[in-house]
């Protein structure tokens, strides 16, 4: 079998004819998610190109048990967003989460998805943070592939150690009916406040 | 059947009219890359001659700027101009490749709005500008009427500059959602963030419905109409865009 033994969990009787294994619940379901994870690219802007390479025969995302991208969001399970989500587009990210069943995972590819990156502007959002829960930030713009698969690889770690008994696990977070946001507004302002060259931007003075 | 036949690009049997680059020019020679073209001055488009023969006064100025013919011509009659480029067998400014507009950051200086034409049978290009004053209402006459491929330029340019384009049948926002409501953002008094704060963006934004944003004609579900879900077709039926 494809199983390497870990160290909490022991073969018994390896010489009969049919081997069976003792193991925890959670080490043997969290082993199955971790390997075949169905990523869903979500990629709007340059990152996406990035994605594909990670996807590609180079660096070939299938290595990590990856070999089917889900492009509906009904059968993915890893939401990777890939490139920056402008204010118009946030209700519609908002939604394909929503549509993913448990259990899921997002991670947040590049400087654009993590904090707006450059694009300190009226238009983009400033962290899909603020609209998805995120499980792994991958910096970089873009990043470069490796960076990419070491973010996944930290995902796998993550996944590889849950607890089924930890009641904060499968929570979907529902958003405030009435602001739909679900982060307090005054911690949303206080992540975005202007940084770096975009505090000089009313300089023209009108 | 000879390409003088088409009218807008279709044959009189209903067929495509394929315009060819250079046609109405003869034998003349394809072009070559023009050296030595001096900054401001030079020979202006061809069309300048005759277009001041038949409008006179309301060709305010001509520009040539790098080999590039820029006219200012009167608001009032920015139509007729461009309608007569479109038509007249000697002009054929058959192809609108861009509305848009300028603002610049001297306050004192007014707003220009800019269609950029091309005659693809002679190989003309020519910028046809309009001046609107300061405080004088944003408007100019759509040429959606004579080119169709206006509809989302002039879109584009009313969502960033707010500029009405009067006689264009579907004037909303393009870029940005339609119950935006921060004001124009590529106008000069706009600042870069936006008016309002992060969090008060992010509840609009998220208070659309991504679904409810496109109208019947777009979507092109007419025909489809009665097999769509009850409470989308009472949203398109009325118009409404939020799903609230
Ligand atoms: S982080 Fe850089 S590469 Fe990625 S979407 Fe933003 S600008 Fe493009």
């Amino acid at each position: 079998m494809g199983l390497s033994p870990r160290p909490d969990t022991r073969l018994i009787d390896t010489s009969s004819n049919e081997p069976w294994i003792t193991t925890k619940l959670d080490a043997f379901v969290n082993w199955g998610r971790k390997n075949s994870l169905w990523p869903m690219p979500f990629g709007t802007a340059c990152c996406a190109i990035e994605f594909m390479a990670t996807a590609a025969s180079k660096y070939d995302l299938a290595r990590f048990g990856m070999e089917r991208q889900a492009f509906s969001p009904r059968q993915a399970d890893l939401l990777i967003c890939a490139g920056r989500v402008p204010f118009k587009l946030a209700p519609v990210l908002r939604r394909i989460w929503q549509q993913m069943p448990q259990p899921k995972w997002c991670i947040s590819m590049g400087a654009c998805a993590s904090t707006g990156g450059m694009f300190d502007n009226y238009a983009v959002v400033q962290g899909i943070d603020s609209i998805i829960p995120v499980d792994v930030y991958v910096p970089g713009c873009p990043p470069r592939p490796e960076g990419l698969l070491y973010g996944i690889m930290m995902l796998q770690k993550k996944v590889a150690n849950e607890r089924s008994g930890d009641p904060s696990l499968r929570n979907e977070m529902e958003p405030d009916p009435d602001t739909q946001l679900y982060i307090p507004p005054s911690v949303i302002d206080e992540v975005s406040e202007p940084f770096g060259n975009s505090i000089h931007q009313t300089r023209s003075g009108l | 059947m000879t390409e003088g036949d088409a009218v807008n690009g279709v044959n009189r049997d209903g067929s495509f009219a394929p315009v060819i680059a250079g046609s109405a020019l003869g034998a003349t020679a394809a072009p070559a890359t023009p050296r030595n073209v001096p900054n401001r001055g030079g020979a202006p488009n061809e069309s300048i001659e005759p277009m001041r023969q038949q409008f006179a006064t309301a060709v305010r100025r001509v520009d040539v700027v790098w080999g590039e013919t820029t006219v200012v011509v009167d608001p009032t009659r920015v139509h007729d101009v461009i309608r007569w480029l479109h038509d007249d067998p000697s002009q054929r400014y058959d192809y609108l490749s861009d509305v848009t507009a300028v603002e610049f950051r001297d306050l004192e200086q007014p707003l220009e709005v800019v269609w950029h034409l091309r005659s693809l049978p002679y190989r003309r290009f020519i910028r046809i500008k309009v001046l609107l004053e300061r405080g004088a209402a944003l408007e100019v006459p759509s040429v959606w009427d004579i080119y169709k491929g206006a509809d989302w330029l002039e879109r584009e340019c009313y969502d960033m500059f707010g500029i009405k384009f009067a006689g264009h049948p579907d004037l909303r926002r393009l870029l940005m959602w339609e119950q935006y409501n921060e004001g124009f953002p590529l106008r000069k008094d706009f600042p870069l963030r936006g008016r309002f704060s992060r969090s008060e963006q992010l509840r609009q934004a998220l208070a659309a419905n991504p679904e409810a944003r496109y109208s019947k004609e777009e979507l092109s579900i007419a025909d489809a109409f009665e097999d769509l879900p009850a409470d989308m077709r009472r949203r398109l039926t009325t118009g409404e865009r939020t799903g609230e």
